[in-house]
């Protein structure tokens, strides 16, 4: 048999790959990056797929439908806080309906390793009335990537396939399978199905709606939905957290389970498993969505429901073997020692030489004659500037989101209302709030760090660094005279300083362009 | 037979690569394998581990569970006490002796080796020492596996062979380079293990081992040496008052 060792993310990019995509989209995000990076690599040579980053999850989710609309397969990926920002296609693409299939894979992270929530992608689905996969295993990554597209093109409907962390950033050896020919050009030319104009669209939400029964009833005869009647104890068992109860539990063990991984909510076998038991516990990672589907505003009469919502289950963070083991009621294995709550913490840091270090201490330095000055910043490797030594910004929200609380704070009458951005970041999310700004001629000052690569996620493709940043900056119609470049580094440091005092001195809107190109870009490039 | 790892250790040291030798030497016996990691913020410097699963049957949980650990893999001797207490009863640790320290609050060296030598089945090896030996000081992660690789389940010839695939794209003299630090890693490990079963104090097998030509190092000659040395620190320090690095087969000339 022929297994190739490939991680979650991979195999879902090879799924892809194998079920006949002809293009990829994205943006990079922990931990969804890997996706489309196998995507790319694994189709660089025949040059079949099309694999360019996008500018933000948005336009990434909107290319997909175009080429959808087109007729051929293809795969959008992000993580899950990408999902809100592609939120107004993704919802509208459920009622259009798809034409080429159209799977979208977010991964979550449980836990929070390399995000600022948790939130979970399954309510996200539920929301726009799509089916959804949950694999359990690399292998399920790879096989569910020909289902879903099957399922996207005979109904009609996007189809997402939702990952975890654990999943993502796992490896395993995967059998694979022959590949499929692309799609030809087909343009669909059912205008009305495509133009939500309110008429059409009550008719395609119509539509959706009548779709639900045999969405349902896929999920009940899902080959990966599989009921185990036995003892008056049952399980529901999500996900990943299938492989924490199987972990725990021998072969001969007396629970009823659930297992779950395609939505929606199979709710005749959910009715089967509670008219069986006398008590339920729900395991799920993410949010208690099953648990509080199950349990309703006033809980079930004769089932005593436990998971996340009644404490069994912490209610935050990622599952694993342990938390499922003490949910269960078993006692811990033994170990050979004691955990020790003491050992010193190794906080992330910028990378040692990284360039921005220069601008954050100049930043700092700009900025020391103003009391406790806060400094509105983003999401990227810069956001580590919050931490020991630097503790130089002061905010970390959402994409862009720097900009436009800046912007509120200096409506508020906040000054300094400063911005620390990325060039990445920019583009992603930077641009629209900057172009409200300096339209309204607010008094901010925008430090763009441009270390010309999305840093953070592994160095892939900015598209607004460089001269490119530059324009766009000054089509936004801010004054030539404050829109400074300089370049991050010690020996530039008074002189820095000195331009950012000027520009904070400047009662109007004011960017700062610190260029220097990130030092693992360099080495990457030089490999 | 089922193992399971816990690689651990710092960001850029390349526990990964450690992952793909033995992912693939996995994959290659036809066992069962998971190998989950952190990738993103935390490796900018941060304790990195990755979960390493491997069996003859089905492995069901990406995540080792506590009490399940068969081995703490650990690139850096402080990354031990992050992950010790996933280790199963009679469990093993694997061990670097060379600090990376990028905290202000590191722990003093000398408490951490002797704290280390505590615990009940641990392998120590100054990784630095051997990886500079072989040629690289960032071969310190092959050193380690090296070292591990007597309580893996795989021929040491499979496990070469997938260094050699990891490093072929950087040309024969890193390959080379690695294959001799997980060379010097193993039959460290090994000589280790003969000193400490014959008597020898574990620090002062450590101490004996960073002397001695790491070319020549041998486990035949562990029985020798600690009847040798014994627990006589006097005639230890004569080893270490030796100019130049002393042959692995010369024990008796300092008994």
């Amino acid at each position: 048999m022929n297994r190739e060792i490939l991680l979650g993310d991979e195999a879902i990019g090879l799924g892809a790959i194998h079920a006949g995509i002809s293009g990829v989209y994205g943006y990079p995000g922990t931990p969804s990056t890997e996706i489309f990076e196998f995507v790319e690599r694994r189709t660089k040579k025949a040059g079949d797929v099309h694999a360019f980053w996008s500018t933000n999850e948005k336009v990434a989710y909107e290319e997909a439908l175009g080429m959808s609309w087109a007729g051929k397969r293809t795969l959008v990926c992000m993580k899950h806080v990408g999902l809100n920002v592609a939120a107004d296609a993704f919802m509208n693409s459920a009622v259009t309906g798809t034409h080429g299939g159209l799977v979208l894979a977010v991964a979550d992270d449980p836990g929070m390793h390399s995000s600022q929530n948790e939130q979970d992608s399954r309510y996200f689905a539920q929301f726009a009335l799509i089916p959804c996969f949950e694999p359990r295993n690399q292998q399920e990554c790879y096989d569910m990537m020909f289902e879903a597209f099957e399922l996207s093109e005979e109904l009609s409907v996007p189809v997402m396939i939702r990952l975890v962390t654990r999943i993502a950033h796992s490896r395993a050896g995967v059998a694979i399978k022959e590949q499929l020919a692309q799609n030809e050009l087909d343009p669909d030319k059912q205008i009305k199905k495509w133009t939500l104009l309110p008429s059409n669209a009550r008719v395609q939400y119509k539509k959706l709606t009548e779709k639900q029964p045999e969405l349902l009833r896929r999920a009940e005869d899902s080959s990966h939905n599989s009921l185990d009647l036995r003892g008056k104890s049952g399980v529901i068992a999500c996900g990943l957290a299938g492989n924490y109860l199987f972990e725990n539990l021998e072969p001969d063990h007396d629970y009823s389970i659930l297992s779950m991984c395609q939505y929606p909510l199979p709710a005749g076998m959910v009715r089967s498993l509670v008219e069986h038991v006398d008590d339920l516990l729900i395991l799920e990672d993410g949010y208690p969505l099953v648990e509080s589907t199950v349990r309703g505003l006033f809980g079930l009469e004769n089932v005593r429901v436990t998971g996340r919502m009644s404490g069994e289950v912490p209610r935050t963070g990622e599952l694993n073997p342990d938390i499922v083991r003490e949910a269960l009621g078993m006692e811990p294995l033994p170990t050979a020692y004691e955990s020790t709550s003491e050992i010193s913490n190794r906080p992330p840091a910028l990378c040692k030489g990284c360039p921005h270090t220069d601008s954050f201490r100049a930043l700092n330095e700009a900025l020391n004659n103003f009391d406790n000055p806060q400094v509105f910043s983003d999401i990227g490797c810069y956001t580590l500037a919050a931490l020991p030594p630097l503790e130089a910004v002061h905010s970390c929200i959402a994409m862009g989101a720097s900009i436009g609380m800046a912007a509120g704070a200096a409506h508020a009458g906040y000054s300094p209302a400063v911005a620390a951005i990325g060039d990445s970041t920019f583009s992603h999310g930077g641009i629209t709030p900057l172009l409200s700004a300096v339209q309204q001629n607010v008094n901010l000052n925008v430090l763009v760090v441009d270390n010309s690569t999305v840093g953070m996620t592994g160095t892939q493709r900015s598209m607004s660094t460089g001269s490119t940043l530059d324009q766009i900056i000054l089509g936004t119609g801010i004054s030539e005279d404050h829109f400074r470049i300089i370049e991050p580094t010690p020996r530039n440091h008074d002189q820095n300083v000195e331009v950012m005092r000027e520009e904070l001195a400047f009662d109007g809107p004011s960017v700062i362009v610190a260029r220097r190109a990130c030092i693992e870009a360099l080495k990457n490039r030089s490999n | 037979m089922e193992k399971n790892i816990i690689l651990a250790g710092v960001g850029g040291q390349g526990i990964l690569s450690i992952a793909f030798v033995i992912d693939n030497a996995a994959l290659d016996a036809g066992f069962e394998f998971k190998q989950a990691e952190v990738h993103g913020m935390a490796q900018r410097g941060g304790a990195v581990q990755s979960n390493l699963r491997y069996g003859d049957s089905k492995i069901w949980s990406d995540i080792i569970p506590t009490g399940k650990a068969d081995m703490v893999l650990s690139v850096e001797p402080l990354e031990v006490m992050r992950y010790r207490h996933y280790i199963r009863p009679g469990g093993w640790v694997v061990t670097s002796t060379t600090p990376y320290i990028n905290i202000p609050d590191y722990p003093e060296h000398e408490s951490l080796l002797a704290e280390l030598a505590e615990l009940e089945n641990i392998v120590m090896v100054d990784t630095a020492h051997f990886a500079r030996a072989a040629g690289n000081l960032r071969a310190q992660n092959m050193v380690t596996v090296g070292a591990a690789s007597p309580l893996l389940d795989f021929e040491e010839d499979r496990l070469l062979a997938f260094v050699e695939m990891l490093f072929a794209r950087k040309g024969e003299k890193m390959v080379a380079i690695n294959q001799r630090a997980f060379h010097f890693g193993r039959a460290a490990g090994l000589f280790f293990r003969g000193l400490v079963d014959a008597g020898m104090p574990r620090l002062a097998a450590l101490s004996l081992i960073g002397k001695l030509d790491p070319e020549t190092i041998d486990e035949a000659h562990a029985g020798a040496w600690a009847e040798a040395i014994a627990n006589d620190a006097a005639k230890l320090e004569t080893v270490l008052a030796e100019e130049e690095a002393v042959a692995c087969d010369r024990a008796a000339a300092f008994a």
